[in-house]
């Protein structure tokens, strides 16, 4: 079935890249494996939101909701009934979630699917509310969930958030889904529901005249789309080992948005690379926070400047690179070949 | 019995009526006209029909169904296929993958096993790849399938909305001014296709058309509409003597002045 | 729940008298609200109306214009009316601007462009005000004049509400002056109704939206100000809420229409006000229940109560 030589090729980078990552997980510091787990999860943010809102033309601000609920779910589901005693002094968390206690990987895989729940109940209306309408209630719906997440204490222990999260996440756990999460939406978007999503994008009413059912697909690429967003919340919160509702802001959104409309709305190739970039970026920026000495002279650190540059790329890049780094171009093997085959004769010419 | 009948259909634009109790009756195998001069209602028409809007009062019937309140999907997948007035192709995607979207509705494989590429899912992918390349070369587009379809020439694009129309296996094929720009030879080279093709493929065709002339010489029915209301109905010969179609087309205006 | 129903109960049993005069007092107060909601709405829709683009930065220059009087105040030493002048000046010139660099443009790139492109300056807009205004909470400079408490036939209210009804009243006319009553405002309309069109027939396209942004955010300068006088803590993000509650108002009234954004404003302010007063409970969860009457009317009504097809 696999014969083509792409799928050699494909095979052979992902062991070299594993192989990478291992030797990452072990040998470097903790500062630059925490920077790599944190591009990770940027990766699977970007790109579950850029099969949304590049593919299937939904623009939706809702990420950060979604990885509200699977960050908290899953923490739920794998913190120790003791951890979760501690944490919650003010008022006891219900019934039976402070009793049980499971692995990582179905945890995470459990607040995935509820993140997939509310992309359902989200992707539905979209049907009726479109363009910037979609926008605004996708953002409505993520500041809800913080809104929810802050009063509903007893499930959430509200503002306090959840404090002492056990760190699962490593960078198997954060690169290995965010090449589950490329897979599996390449693969999907090149396949004949993916043709369908994008005839969506280009011109719903035709899509639609050609019996590509809205509904049925709008709600795919959000279940879809939620989901990963719910499995990066998860591998986030056991990441930075504190969460709390207000940490899944309209800003984190925004950052996602950033880093979609950098690599290319469409392009999942673009995605990957601003997902590491941003992260790299980031915490480059970090400098600009920190008091520094420059010829003697001390600069104090600016707080919020980080935010605050990373806020203007995003303006001169919606203004001036509409298209982003690859605009909807991808790479693939064929296009390596062809290109190496083009340099060889044009040195032989 | 008819394949397809439109039973005192009305649709309302707020204060305009701009289709007004319309009864319409399509025989399979036919190739009919509508036509009228702008604004007549002819593309309300079809969206009545397609299910994009939902008519104020009457119904329509497809093979017996009534398709009155279907969603347009159903409507398309239950076997009536359309082309759009002002072209609406998937414009980012290749010209081959437009024609594939109409295929995507029988797509039977779930949606894992198209993610896995599943034997279930191969098998259909590649049978609605043929289907679609055997589309492109009826329409002689075969040799751009893997161009985008926005860069098509303009007479290429309605050409391959008729491909990507056709990949729906339609049992009606409605037309909107398929021959909206092109010039005479074009045109008449176009109306052949269109008649090939429903010989072809076995289809009904309605097609709508702006200019009688066009029509005349191959629609077998054809019905004229004006301000929303059927005005006249019969073979071309009657349509080309009937007074008040002259009227309707040479505008109340010039004669009535004069 | 318990609160709730005991609250619920006072209200019945209890002192008829003084309850209604309490809830004279919430309305008084709801109304004041619903005239600033109301306001920041107008904006929404004016902008939406003329350019069918959703300001996204609207609640930013909200918050904006309450940084601009408090500077006003503080580093110049303005009298207080002064700088509510001068913050009015500079917020309309802050809109002007962001239209000019954000939007013009992109005003004919594809939609998703110049939405990304709002999102983008709300963004930069909160980012600028917690660098240069810092993060921290601000007290809003209160005019004694303005916090006396009224004490009519009993209910209880401040200077401040009546004042905000009467100016948001009196910018209300103002605006139905300029909109059905000026050439500007005929320019307007004509481009929300048909932008193609009214810009053939040789209407100054930027000149009109430019207007546009002035006036919408003029309004939101004025009813930033009332805002802070009621809730005198000013910080970067004291627009977000304000603007997407007024957001959801535009969107019930129906947006593109003055009259609805006004009601939809109402509705709104009452919510927010009531829902404290007689729900404390359930108080917390406002913006969950405004966010859920927004998709209501979007799947129900989306043209809105007042909105044209
Ligand atoms: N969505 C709509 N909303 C309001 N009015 C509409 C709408 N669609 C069509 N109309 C009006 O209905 C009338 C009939 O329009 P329609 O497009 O059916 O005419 P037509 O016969 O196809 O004309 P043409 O030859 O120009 O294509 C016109 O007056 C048109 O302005
Ligand atoms: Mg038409």
């Amino acid at each position: 079935m696999y014969k083509q030589p792409s799928f050699w090729l494909t095979l052979i980078a992902l062991v070299v890249f594993f192989a990478f990552i291992s030797y990452a997980q072990n040998n470097f510091d903790a500062y630059v494996i925490r920077i790599m787990n944190v591009a990770a999860i940027y990766v699977i943010l970007g790109v579950s939101l850029n099969l949304i809102n590049g593919f299937t033309g939904q623009f939706s601000l809702g990420h950060a909701g979604f990885m509200a609920i699977g960050a908290y779910a899953s923490a739920l589901l794998y913190m120790s009934p003791e951890l979760k005693a501690m944490n919650f002094f003010i008022k006891p968390l219900i019934w039976p979630l402070n009793r049980i206690q499971i692995p990582f990987f179905p945890a995470l895989l459990i607040g995935g699917l509820l993140a997939a729940g509310a992309g359902f109940l989200v992707g539905a209306p979209c049907m009726r509310v479109k363009g910037d309408y979609l926008a605004i209630v996708t953002y409505g719906f993520s500041e809800i969930i913080r809104v929810l997440f802050n009063n509903l204490q007893s499930v959430t222990n509200g503002p306090l958030g959840l404090k002492g999260l056990p760190t699962y996440t490593n960078l198997w756990w954060s690169w290995g889904w965010a090449v589950f999460t490329v897979f599996f939406i390449k693969r999907l978007i090149d396949s004949s529901y993916g043709r369908a999503l994008k005839a969506i994008r280009d011109n719903e009413e035709a899509a639609e005249a050609m019996g590509v059912n809205l509904f049925y697909h709008k709600t795919l690429a959000f279940v879809v789309g939620a989901f990963f967003a719910g499995i990066a919340g998860g591998l986030l919160g056991s990441l930075v080992m504190t969460i709390d509702p207000n940490a899944f802001n309209i800003m984190l959104t925004f950052q996602i948005v950033l880093i979609v409309l950098l690599g290319g709305l469409g392009s999942i190739t673009g995605t990957v690379i601003s997902g590491v970039l941003i992260a790299v970026l980031m915490e480059w920026l970090r400098i600009v926070e920190t008091p520094m000495k420059i010829f003697g002279i001390t600069i104090p650190g600016i707080s919020g400047m980080r935010m605050l540059i990373f806020s203007i790329i995003l303006m001169i890049s919606v203004l001036f690179f509409r298209h982003g780094i690859l605009g909807d171009r991808e790479f693939s093997w064929q296009g390596v070949i062809s290109f190496f085959k083009r340099r060889q004769s044009n040195r032989g010419g | 019995m008819a394949i397809l009948k439109l039973d005192k259909v009305t649709k309302k634009f707020g204060g305009l009526v701009a289709v007004n109790n319309v009864s319409l009756e399509l025989e399979q195998g036919q190739l009919a006209g509508l036509i009228g001069p702008n604004g007549a209602g002819k593309t309300t028409i079809f969206n009545v029909i397609t299910g994009v809007y939902r008519p104020d009062s009457g119904k329509v019937y497809f093979m017996g169904i009534d398709i009155t309140k279907k969603k347009p999907h159903e409507i398309a997948a239950l076997g009536i296929a359309r082309t759009f007035q002002n072209i609406k192709l998937f414009h980012r995607m290749s010209v081959l993958d437009n024609v594939r979207v109409a295929c995507h509705f029988r797509l039977k494989a779930s949606v894992f096993s198209a993610v896995l590429d599943l034997p279930k899912y191969a098998r259909e992918e590649r049978e609605m790849t043929k289907e679609s390349l055997d589309l492109l070369e009826a329409v002689g587009l075969k040799q751009l399938a893997n161009e985008s379809a926005g860069s098509l020439p303009y007479g290429y694009q309605r050409k391959l909305e008729i491909a990507r129309a056709l990949a729906t296996r339609p049992k009606i094929l409605l037309l909107d001014e398929p021959a909206a720009g092109m010039n005479p030879e074009e045109t008449a080279e176009l109306m052949r296709f269109i008649k090939r093709i429903r010989d072809e493929f076995g289809l009904t065709i309605l097609l709508i058309e702006h200019d009688m002339k066009v029509v005349m010489g191959i629609c077998e029915k054809i019905t004229v509409l004006d301000h929303g209301c059927v005005i006249a109905e019969g073979s071309p010969k009657e349509i080309q003597n009937n007074p008040e179609v002259i009227k309707a087309y040479l505008g109340s205006g010039v004669y009535a002045r004069s | 729940m318990s609160d709730a129903q005991a609250s619920a109960c006072a209200f019945s049993s209890g002192g008829v008298l003084m309850n209604l005069t309490l809830f004279l007092q919430h309305l008084a107060n709801g109304v004041a609200l619903g005239f600033v909601f109301g306001l920041v709405a107008i904006g929404y829709t004016l902008v939406y109306g003329v350019v069918k683009l959703v300001n996204f930065a609207h609640g930013d220059i909200f918050m904006m214009a309450a940084f601009f009087v408090y500077y006003g105040i503080v580093l110049f030493s303005f009298p207080w009316f002064l700088s509510f002048l001068f913050a009015i000046f500079l917020t309309a010139l802050l809109g002007i601007s962001i239209e000019k660099v954000a939007y013009k443009p992109l005003r004919n790139a594809p939609r998703i462009s110049s939405l990304c492109s709002a999102i983008g300056m709300s963004f930069l807009l909160e980012n600028f005000a917690i660098v240069v205004f810092g993060g921290r909470q601000k007290p809003f400079y209160q005019p004694a004049v303005l916090n006396k408490t009224l004490n009519v036939w009993g209910v209880r209210i401040q200077l401040v509400t009546i004042i905000t009804i009467v100016v948001s009243i009196g910018a209300l006319f103002f605006l139905s002056y300029l909109v059905y009553k000026t050439k500007m405002g005929l320019a307007m309309r004509a481009l929300a109704y048909d932008f193609d069109t009214a810009r053939l027939m040789g209407i100054n396209v930027d000149r009109t939206i430019t207007f546009t942004f002035a006036v919408g955010s003029s309004l939101a300068a004025i009813s930033a100000i009332f805002w802070a006088l009621r809730y005198p803590q000013i910080w970067p993000f004291m627009g977000v809420f304000p603007g997407w509650r007024a957001f959801t108002a535009a969107i019930i009234g129906g947006i593109g229409s003055i009259k609805g954004a006004m009601v939809g404003g109402f509705l709104i302010g009452m919510i927010s006000i009531l829902l404290v007063a007689f729900l404390p409970d359930l108080a917390g969860y406002r913006d969950a229940f405004i966010f859920i009457m927004l998709v209501f009317v979007l799947l129900f009504k989306p043209t809105g109560l007042f909105g044209e097809t």
